[in-house]
């Protein structure tokens, strides 16, 4: 057995210290080690976003990433997404829009449309689409999610 | 029964009562459980589909560091030959037993041959790679062409066939059943346009988003506890009994929330493996978690096969005769839907003469399992493709044609009932009256691609059967509502929501919950598009009799007999003296000094939802340079019987719509020659994304059910049904070819350009 | 009395005959009274004292939910429907119609 490693870095705007075997995903570390369970998996190979989350700035499916990689960077997940003046108006929006059945996708698609909305306050519908083509919905047919991202536009 | 009363409660759109957990990322999901001193299980997988077992040597994984329990065929009980029914399909127990976990022999690649319980998930996933089995391997049948040809491997030896009442041994068809009304033969003779072709479609899978996942203890009394997601807690206890032999009642099972099922979580995989690692570990919890892989190559995928359909018409355009032969594979053991889909196949349409043959074969692939409207769709493509032909060939409209001749209140359906109230006309109406059909399509996009619209039917009957609900009235005025229904898409809104509306109280005041087995009354699978209309009735049935118990608590307050009061629009009021009047809530105030708790409770078993019915309209454009087809607009039209909450609804018939798109265009398990699919991921298996679909145009339309109090049909199943057919129409419409062979993908659009250009 | 409609698979013990009037109020006794017209019917239908597994049987419109006990009345549609198929590991597999 390898060594541990040990890592320091930044998780929804709290600092974190832990130990992770170095072949650990990000994704594994933040539901096993971490405890962080609102980021899913649904593939484990970068192809359905699921475990979608901000690494410095940047969307990430976090099952491509290692936890040892995430030393010294922030990380967002959809943990941090509700403050405590309520929820991101993204997550209003899918409750009032019906934007999930399951739900399992939910997680994964709020992050990646957060990181849209900031990036690209106006994106076209064709836009909002593409951008979240790296998220798969199974039940939704993506019509209420793509509705509810346009809601917060508005 | 149907009220015309306005609704308060029923169809508005309060948001669910679970979302708020599940846009936080608070939602415990099957994988999100972890219990002190957890152990993590991990299975070996049979890399052939048809070999014999000589010998599995775990003698390697035993010895290793970390590695506290391992299991084979050896620990499992002998289970009997014994058929249980599930709500949605029926499995036979020794062929479940021997699915779980291969006993001699593996039917498909991925059979469980062994699993492992460690203290790390890497040191499982070491243990498991460290058993030794020894395989012969065997010739595979992949095929239901395959499976019945002569000389086919046998992949279940000692099965014994039965083939229209007679035993076959030695066979793959586990059965061959005939439905036969009218005379096919005379009605033939009088039809003077007959169309018939053969129709294939790949094996596609459910593709929720989350893998099967199970978690289990089981104790030194002999008890079970299994932490799950799945969409029947109780089907999961039967199922997990019997193969386990044990008493349902030692079984507790724990559902979790659910990341989608369509039918694939349904039958067990992981449960029994779990619980006897537990065992082999002194009663330590065992959680074991499918990846990508192993749920596509081990759970269930709908049926590949072929459906053949024969259909004439006379002079008028009027259908004197149908005939099918359907054939599904199976998986490695028997039960494909076949029997749902011969119900389902001419149902669209009022036929005096009619024949249809069923065939369940089996062959080397993974065990096949519901999947939304199992089997409509498949013979919708059949039907809806030969229904266009025909209308082409006589020159009449498509709607008229199907208008014509559409099923309704009184005609026979082709495997034998009679159709009970349904809205197949209406829907079919109010898609001939929609703005997408009365659009005029543009044929030219300006971009060089060509462009069509399709249009078909489909059709499921919903099922209904049992179904419990407890309630308990809080002194705030608020109800605490218990069920079994396990909430895939927002039931747990809609359940409240008729609960409320009888108790005439907000949808946010009644608060649902879904329990485990031990702490509500029996309630099948959330399945076959019963859980809003089953559970919704004993949600109903529970509330009327809240409203009883109130009653009688209102009479003793003011001091009248229960029959002096009345209760409407939320209010109980005495009949006689217009000053006493109290509402819910202030009754509900009043129940610590008038007896304390009320509770009550319902449970159903139902008959048929009564069908559903939708019309899908599809446009689309194909690129003839590359074979690629876009879908340009989409419109659902469905009989829903009375939509409780309006958003879930539509969103039913959008996520079924799309889920046949990709079935019409992509998805299909590619099979080597060994019986290995090829595809298994997500990358490989292209399921639609939010880039290659529009707007999903929804139009409801609401035939009541006469059968319910709120006139609630299933609505989840029936929008998988048209779209595959649609797309071939639409097809057909673009190119002039029509394609008999799903997926249509870029492929074998550009072949069949090919051949047709020259 | 009941109008019962033969499945196919069981037409040879009824010499072909597709439909026939039976009498009894009960599903129960439907199928007595077929057992008594057409011998060898019953066992084909009912096993364990149930319809048997693998097969719905229709009163009316729907499938029911009573059992043998299903209340009959006049004129009635009886039907006998194989099922989503469950498959039988060794004395049979399949529609239920099965013997
Ligand atoms: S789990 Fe990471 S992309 Fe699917
Ligand atoms: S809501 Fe189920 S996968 Fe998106």
């Amino acid at each position: 057995m390898v060594d541990k490693i040990h890592v320091k870095t930044t998780i929804n705007g709290l600092p974190q210290e832990f130990l992770v075997d170095p072949f650990m995903s990000l994704l594994e570390t933040l539901r096993d080690v971490l405890n962080l369970t609102g980021t899913k998996e649904g593939c484990n190979d970068g192809n359905c976003g699921a475990c979608t989350v901000v690494l410095d700035g940047r969307i990430v499916d976090s099952c491509c990433v290692l936890g040892a990689e995430i030393e010294g960077k922030t990380v967002e997940t959809i943990e941090g997404m509700a403050g405590p003046d309520g929820l991101h108006p993204l997550q209003q929006a899918f409750l009032e829009e019906a934007a999930l059945q399951c739900g399992i996708c939910t997680p994964g698609f709020l992050v990646s449309a957060k990181a849209l909305l900031e990036r690209e306050p106006e994106a076209d519908e064709h836009r909002i689409r593409y951008w979240l083509a790296g998220n798969l919905c199974r039940c939704t047919g993506y019509d209420k999610i793509i509705k509810a991202v346009q809601k917060v536009q508005a | 029964m149907v009220s015309t009363q306005e609704y308060k409660v029923i169809g508005t759109r309060p948001i669910r009562h679970d979302g708020l957990d599940k846009v936080t990322g608070r939602a415990v999901y099957g994988a999100d459980i972890k219990l002190p001193g957890m152990l993590y299980g991990d299975v070996l997988r049979s890399p052939h589909a048809h070999a014999r077992i000589k010998s599995v040597d775990t003698s390697g994984a035993e010895a290793m560091d970390g590695v506290i329990a391992v299991m084979t065929s050896a620990d499992m009980p002998e289970a009997g030959d014994k058929i249980v029914d599930l709500g949605e399909g029926e499995i036979n127990l020794k062929y479940a037993s021997n699915h779980i976990i291969a006993s001699g022999k593996v039917n498909f690649k991925g059979h469980p041959v062994a699993a492992v319980a460690a203290t790390s998930t890497n040191i499982a996933r070491e243990a498991v790679r460290a058993i030794k089995v020894e395989y012969e391997v065997l010739p595979s049948a992949i095929t239901v062409d395959e499976a019945l040809a002569d000389g086919a491997p046998i992949i279940c030896e000692e099965m014994v066939g039965d083939d229209l009442g007679e035993e076959v041994k030695n066979t793959n068809m586990a059965s061959h059943f005939r439905h036969e009304f009218g005379d096919l033969e005379k009605g033939f003779s009088e039809a003077t346009t007959i169309v018939e072709h053969r129709y294939d479609l790949a094996m596609v899978h459910q593709g929720y988003i989350e893998p099967q996942n199970a978690t289990a203890v089981w104790n030194e009394e002999g008890r079970i506890k299994v932490w799950v997601s799945t969409q029947g807690s109780f089907s999961t206890r039967t199922q997990i009994a019997g193969v386990l032999q044990i008493d349902e009642s030692r079984i507790n099972v724990v559902p979790l929330e659910i990341g989608g099922g369509f039918g694939g979580k349904i039958p067990i995989y992981l449960e029994p493996l779990a619980a006897i690692l537990s065992k082999k570990s002194g009663g330590k919890p065992v959680r074991i978690l499918m990846d990508r892989t192993d749920v596509f190559d081990a759970t269930g995928p709908t049926p590949g096969g072929w459906v053949n359909v024969k259909m004439g018409v006379n002079d008028e355009g009027i259908i004197t005769a149908a005939e099918s032969d359907i054939r599904f594979d199976a998986g490695g053991f028997p039960g494909s839907p076949v029997g749902a889909a011969a119900m389902c196949v001419f149902s669209c349409y009022d036929i005096a003469n009619t024949r249809i043959d069923g065939y369940d074969i089996i062959v080397n692939k993974p065990k096949t399992a519901a999947y939304r409207a199992p089997g409509s769709t498949h013979v919708a493509f059949a039907t809806e493709s030969v229904v266009d032909e025909i209308c082409e060939k006589i020159g009449m409209d498509v709607v008229e044609f199907r208008l014509k001749n559409a099923s309704k209140e009184g005609s026979r359906r082709a495997d034998g009932p009679i159709f009970p109230l349904i809205g197949n006309v209406e829907t079919l109406e109010a898609s001939q009256a929609s703005p997408h059909w009365q659009s005029e399509l543009v044929r030219d996009g300006g971009n060089g691609k060509l462009r069509g619209r399709g249009i078909a039917n489909g059709y499921w009957f919903n099922i209904g059967f049992k179904s419990s609900v407890n309630l308990s009235v809080n002194t705030d005025g608020t109800v605490m509502l218990v069920e079994g229904s396990t909430d895939i898409g927002g039931t747990r809104v809609s359940i409240a929501m008729q609960a409320a509306e009888v108790l005439g109280i907000p949808a946010e005041d009644v608060r649902p919950t879904v329990v485990d087995t031990d702490s509500v009354g029996y309630t099948d699978v959330t399945g076959g598009s019963r859980t809003c209309y089953a559970t919704g009735y004993a949600a109903y049935n529970a509330a009327k009799s809240l409203i009883t118990k109130l009653t009688t608590r209102a009479a003793s307050i003011w001091d009248l007999s229960e029959d002096q009061i009345e209760f409407s629009e939320g209010k109980f009021a005495s009949k006689s003296d217009p000053e006493l009047s109290m509402t819910f809530k202030e009754l509900a105030s009043q129940l610590n000094d008038t007896g304390g708790p009320v509770n009550s409770t319902g449970a159903v078993d139902l008959e048929n939802a009564g069908g559903s019915f939708a019309t899908h309209i599809v446009d689309l454009e194909i690129d003839p340079e590359t074979g690629k087809t876009d879908v340009v607009r989409y419109t659902t039209v469905q009989d829903v019987g009375t939509a409780i909450h309006p958003s879930y609804v539509e969103g039913q018939m959008q996520g079924g719509a799309v889920q046949g798109i990709g079935w019409a265009l992509n998805e299909e398990y590619f099979m080597s020659d060994e019986g290995a699919m090829e595809n298994a991921s997500f990358l490989d298996y292209r399921m639609p994304t939010s880039l290659d679909l529009p707007e999903i145009e929804t139009i409801l339309v609401e035939v009541p059910n006469p059968v319910h109090p709120y006139g609630v049909r299933g609505v989840g199943e029936t929008p998988i049904v048209p779209p595959v057919a649609a797309i071939a129409n639409a097809i057909y419409d673009a190119l002039g070819i029509r394609l008999r062979s799903a997926p249509m993908n870029p492929g074998r659009i550009l072949v069949a350009l090919k051949e047709k250009n020259g | 009395m009941a109008r019962v409609f033969i499945p196919f698979a069981l037409r040879k013990l009824t010499d072909g005959v597709t439909e026939v009037r039976v009498s009894g109020g009960t599903l129960r006794e439907v199928i007595d009274n077929l057992e008594e017209m057409y011998p060898g019917t019953k066992e084909r239908i009912v096993e364990n004292d149930a319809i048997k597994s693998g097969l719905a049987a229709v009163v009316g419109e729907q499938p029911t939910r009573e059992g043998l006990r299903t209340k009959v009345g006049e004129d009635i549609e009886v039907h006998f429907i194989p099922h989503i198929a469950g498959g039988r590991a060794v004395a049979r597999c399949g529609s239920g119609l099965g013997r």
